[in-house]
């Protein structure tokens, strides 16, 4: 199959692929965060993760109406507020959802699956009622638009490297926010030891609340990012949702180093094996090499070995 | 310190405890001895509200805590460390510390802590569930203290640690009751380590006290027939 090309075309493949896998992997990255925070600490299976993706999109879609009509003087920051926007929209549903709905169910994790199941084809409707079932998109302001010649044969997209940006400090964050903060010590310990958390003093509820409504409210800000990639339908969701838990699983639930790793490796796999192959091919592939490296390692690329 | 007065606690229709008084005066060190299925660790986990009790009361001070959650439990000045430790073993052992402090909102560890566990400060960056039987007893005992508890209770703290540490931890937990005046209720199987720490002996036998008596002058040999099987 490199038979057609030369030398000069494929470095120029490979690196342009690699730079599509590279802004792919971002995306993975920020909507994989969530879900490793919701799946990977709390063991909530969330069907809807995807869903609290859309709505932070419908939400950027809907800052940069307002900002169009009533100050498009501010046009080109539209983007940074839709971002906070988007994460309390989203972190803040979640929070309602978690005690709303979650809370009851968390000794019983198949119901999850069925109840969030549930509340993602509510969603789907509640945003197919709201905004349409056409898909939507945004108007990207003009500094994020066109891309950098590297040489005459590599380009890169700015948008693209404007998610990446994003994707290093928001996983810089939650990094931060996980292993340096008080919330994320009894976050962690509530999840190793629910009981002997509350046992030392921990609001297992509370932390509860918080971690899954900042796991949303993460879903949020990647949805947010995922309007200057794609268009924002309804059911945009669920093309994502089975990459996401894939990537966690793959991963190893819990690591968000195992998250980098297994993101990145999709990623590039998926986006260079797509340009040579068909897509779906390329998707095969990588399912097929996930599935393999799990037979052997069925706790993930990353995982902690302690006495119990 | 501690009243407790006629608590009763139940798994579904099975009732453990059948009324249950307890009075701990503060700096008091009582042992809780008998034998397996007796309720010692039911009444740990009722009195910490992990286990609902279905009559009675129990007072810290002046709080009544009887109808609290857990962790509001340990804001009023209970601290808990349960059999089998339960450490949280993929968190450091300075973290582990840390999550005791929670209720008291200091964001450092008091030094006089490490001071009574030497061996936590050496591992402090070592994750929990890498340390040994023993140190992880001491790790559980420090995540109590850093709540500055008012009551500590500890459920069959020498389970399975070795003879040695035993002898250790009798004479650190009088230490600590010492030094911060708290109140101790232990629950015990080992009468050698119950006479070496408690004030009192009390004999729990199917949900019910049968027997109280202070450690000086205490009938050994009465207190054995109850824990032989």
């Amino acid at each position: 199959m490199f038979a057609d090309y030369s030398m000069g075309e494929l470095t120029a493949i490979f690196a342009m692929q690699g730079f599509a896998g590279l802004i792919l992997f971002s995306i993975f990255v920020l909507m994989a965060l969530g879900l490793a925070i919701i799946f990977g600490q709390m063991g909530v299976i969330n069907m809807a993760h995807g869903e609290f993706l859309i709505l932070g999109a419908y939400v950027t879609y809907i800052t940069s109406h307002v900002f169009q009509d009533v100050m498009p003087g501010l046009f080109s920051i539209y983007f940074f507020v839709a971002m906070i926007l988007a994460f309390i929209a989203s972190g803040a549903l979640g929070m309602f959802v978690e005690w709303a709905l979650i809370r009851h169910l968390y000794k019983r994790p198949l119901d999850t699956l069925l109840a969030t199941w549930g509340l993602s084809l509510i969603l789907q409707q509640a945003y197919r009622s709201i905004f349409g079932a056409r898909e939507v998109g945004v108007t990207i302001p003009d500094w994020m638009m066109g891309s950098v010649y590297l040489t005459d044969m590599i380009e890169v997209p700015i948008n693209g490297l404007f998610v990446m940006g994003l994707t290093v400090i928001i996983f810089a964050a939650v990094g931060a926010l996980m292993f340096r903060s008080t919330w994320g010590r009894s976050m962690r310990a509530v999840v190793q030891n629910r009981t002997m958390a509350e046992g030392v003093g921990i609001d297992s509820e509370k932390i509860d609340r918080l971690t899954f409504g900042l796991g949303c409210g993460i879903a949020g800000v990647a949805g947010s990012a995922f309007t200057m990639i794609g268009s924002t339908g309804p059911t945009a969701g669920q093309q994502y949702i089975v990459d996401t838990f894939l990537v966690v699983v793959f991963g190893g639930a819990g690591s968000l180093l195992g998250l980098v790793a297994s993101a990145f490796s999709i990623s590039q796999a998926q986006s260079i094996l797509e340009f040579f192959l068909s897509g779906s091919m390329a998707k095969v592939l990588t399912l097929l090499a996930v599935v393999g490296i799990l037979m052997l390692r069925p706790q993930g690329l990353f995982t902690l070995k302690l006495r119990k | 310190m501690l009243n407790v007065t006629d608590l009763h606690a139940a798994y579904g229709q099975s009732e453990i405890l059948h009324g249950l008084h307890l009075n701990v005066a503060p700096g008091e060190i009582v042992a809780i001895m008998g034998r397996n299925g007796m309720g010692k660790t039911t009444l740990m986990k009722t009195l910490m509200g992990i286990v609902p009790a279905t009559a009675g009361t129990v007072r810290v001070g002046e709080a009544a805590i009887g109808g609290l959650k857990p962790h509001q439990r340990v804001a009023n000045g209970v601290a808990y460390v349960p059999q089998g430790r339960m450490i949280f073993s993929a968190m450091t052992v300075q973290e582990n510390v840390e999550t005791g402090l929670t209720v008291t909102g200091k964001k450092e560890v008091p030094g006089d802590i490490y001071e009574l566990f030497p061996v936590l400060l050496e591992m402090k960056g070592r994750r929990g569930g890498n340390l040994s039987g023993g140190q992880q007893q001491q790790l559980a005992i420090a995540r109590a203290l850093a709540s500055d508890p008012k009551v500590l209770l500890l459920d069959e703290p020498t389970e399975g640690i070795q003879p040695s540490i035993i002898r250790e931890m009798a004479r650190t937990l009088r230490r600590i009751r010492d030094q911060r005046g708290l109140s101790i209720v232990v629950s015990e199987q080992v009468l050698s380590f119950a006479l070496d720490v408690a004030d009192r002996v009390m004999v729990i036998e199917n949900g019910r006290f049968v027997h109280d008596s202070p450690r000086d002058g205490i009938d050994e040999a009465k207190v054995s027939k109850f824990l032989s099987v």
